[in-house]
């Protein structure tokens, strides 16, 4: 399976679509300052559009897949047995439909929480070794990236369906609204501040208003990304864990109880809207 | 009395029917130790920024655009105004308000201890014809002060809001930048002349 993400990253290659739109990617930001920010963002969007078919998230994709069905930990066994939520072995469709309850952990639990518990539980690795790279640094790789990547990727086209019919799932929604609307830290910021109200920015960048279903449908169906910024792809617990930095919080734990609680609020707020996941942003 | 306790059960279970399942004193409590055990202490980012003071834990159950009762905002605008402190002199030198209005950095667990803490009014002002690049979550301040005259009342407002925004509108989302000491006595006086100076670009 690394094979096959050799022969996709080589197709790629000939192709010649994995280089090109950095260079134009590079370029418009560059230009981005002088033109006004309408301009900007229409920019951004037809970037968007001419990379559609070359996002560097296959790569991900493609290396998580090898990943998943490689025989790994103590146990020496894949991932194939992992139930998401759909079951054991089933990954189409099913990240459309977490968080979500799961009887034996009895937990409430995001993809990346679920992954970490099928390593623990099928692979016998250990906790701390599943949690401990979850994001990847400018010299270091994630798996959890990778894997990521793949899960999400097989439920493109698929629209969001959070469930909250057990009570464990109503209770993290509620959780999590209240930790959207919670004040604090030196700057008094929530998340609702930048992501309560309709139509706003910070310097150009567009803020969803997750409170909102079309915003909230449109932000949640496009992570995790590729950032071409970080040239890498990031996962949704990334993108809390870096709200938070900016919210000047002290930082949010891995698959933590608060990260699934805002994760099953947004998530839900987000059903009916159709995954787009891994997409590609600035 | 009758009817309250026969019709209170009554709602609670047609809301438990519904998508709730804690009662709001619960979800509250739980949200709070929740977050507790589920960040921790990075740089200079303590879980003490956890906990909330009255401001912060009044304005919380408010959602943006929900009107306040009037008996809470004066409440919080009254006592945040008292304590406000001036310096002797209310305005510094735009330009080196400006250099602060720019900077974005500060008190993130990612800024290092010699980072340099701004203010970072663009982020979510429109403040001067040559800086394109900026945010709408607060009101436009362009013109700022050739629309409000540069006298001695109106240095103090400036100063003010900027040292505590509560002290005008409660629950703003604008950081109180001298109540929670983000930034200096100098800083605050800098970006009063940002605004005010009608050298200022902000004039222009």
């Amino acid at each position: 399976m690394e094979r096959a993400a050799v022969v996709r990253a080589d197709n790629k290659d000939k192709g010649g679509n994995m280089l090109k739109p950095y260079l134009v990617a590079a370029v418009l930001l560059a230009t981005a300052g002088a033109a006004n920010a309408q301009n900007t963002q229409q920019e951004i969007e037809r970037y968007r559009q001419m990379i559609a078919d070359g996002n560097p998230a296959e790569l991900y994709e493609a290396k998580g897949e090898g990943i998943w069905k490689q025989k790994r930990g103590p146990k020496q066994v894949s991932l194939e047995q992992c139930d998401l939520g759909l079951g054991a072995g089933v990954v189409k469709g099913v990240y459309a439909q977490l968080p979500r309850y799961f009887k034996d952990a009895d937990r409430v639990m995001d993809l990346e929480t679920r992954l970490v518990h099928c390593m623990v539980s099928l692979q016998g690795i250990s906790e701390a070794d599943a949690k401990r790279n979850p994001f990847s640094t400018a010299d270091r790789t994630s798996d959890m990236e990778s894997l990521v990547s793949f899960v999400t990727a097989e439920s493109k086209g698929v629209k969001m369906n959070v469930s909250l019919s057990h009570q464990k799932e109503r209770e993290m929604y509620q959780l999590g609204e209240k930790m959207f609307y919670f004040r604090g830290g030196p700057y008094d910021f929530s998340c609702a501040t930048c992501h309560g109200e309709d139509a706003k920015r910070i310097r150009l960048q567009d803020l969803p208003n997750l409170t909102n279903a079309k915003d909230a449908q449109r932000a949640y169906t496009t992570w995790p990304a590729y950032r071409v910024s970080q040239s890498t792809v990031r996962t949704f617990q990334w993108r809390l864990f870096d709200c938070f930095r900016q919210q000047r919080f002290p930082a949010l734990e891995f698959t933590s109880d608060a990260s699934v609680a805002l994760t099953t609020f947004l998530a839900k707020n987000a059903n009916g809207g159709t995954l787009a996941a891994p997409a590609l942003k600035r | 009395m009758k009817t309250n306790l026969i019709l209170v059960p009554a709602a609670v279970l047609v809301l438990a029917g519904c998508a709730t399942s804690l009662s709001e004193g619960e979800a509250q409590q739980r949200s709070l130790s929740m977050m507790k055990s589920s960040f921790k202490a990075q740089g200079q980012a303590s879980l003490a920024r956890l906990d909330q003071d009255e401001v912060q834990a009044i304005c919380s159950k408010y959602r943006p655009g929900e009107s306040i009762p009037k008996e809470v905002t004066e409440k919080i605008e009254k006592a945040q105004f008292a304590a406000i402190k001036y310096p002797a002199k209310l305005m510094g030198n735009w330009q080196a308000g400006e250099r602060v209005a720019q900077i974005g950095t500060g008190f993130q667990f990612s800024d290092g201890p010699s980072a340099p803490v701004g203010a970072n009014c663009y982020a979510c002002h429109q403040m001067s014809k040559q800086e394109i690049s900026y945010g709408t979550i607060g009101p436009s301040l362009y013109q700022y002060g050739k629309l409000r005259g540069v006298s001695e009342p109106m240095q103090k407002y400036t100063y003010g809001k900027i040292y505590n925004s509560n002290a005008y509108s409660a629950c703003s989302n604008m950081p109180r930048f001298g109540h929670n000491k983000i930034l200096t006595e100098a800083q605050m006086a800098d970006l009063t002349a940002l605004l005010l100076d009608p050298a200022s670009p902000v004039n222009q």
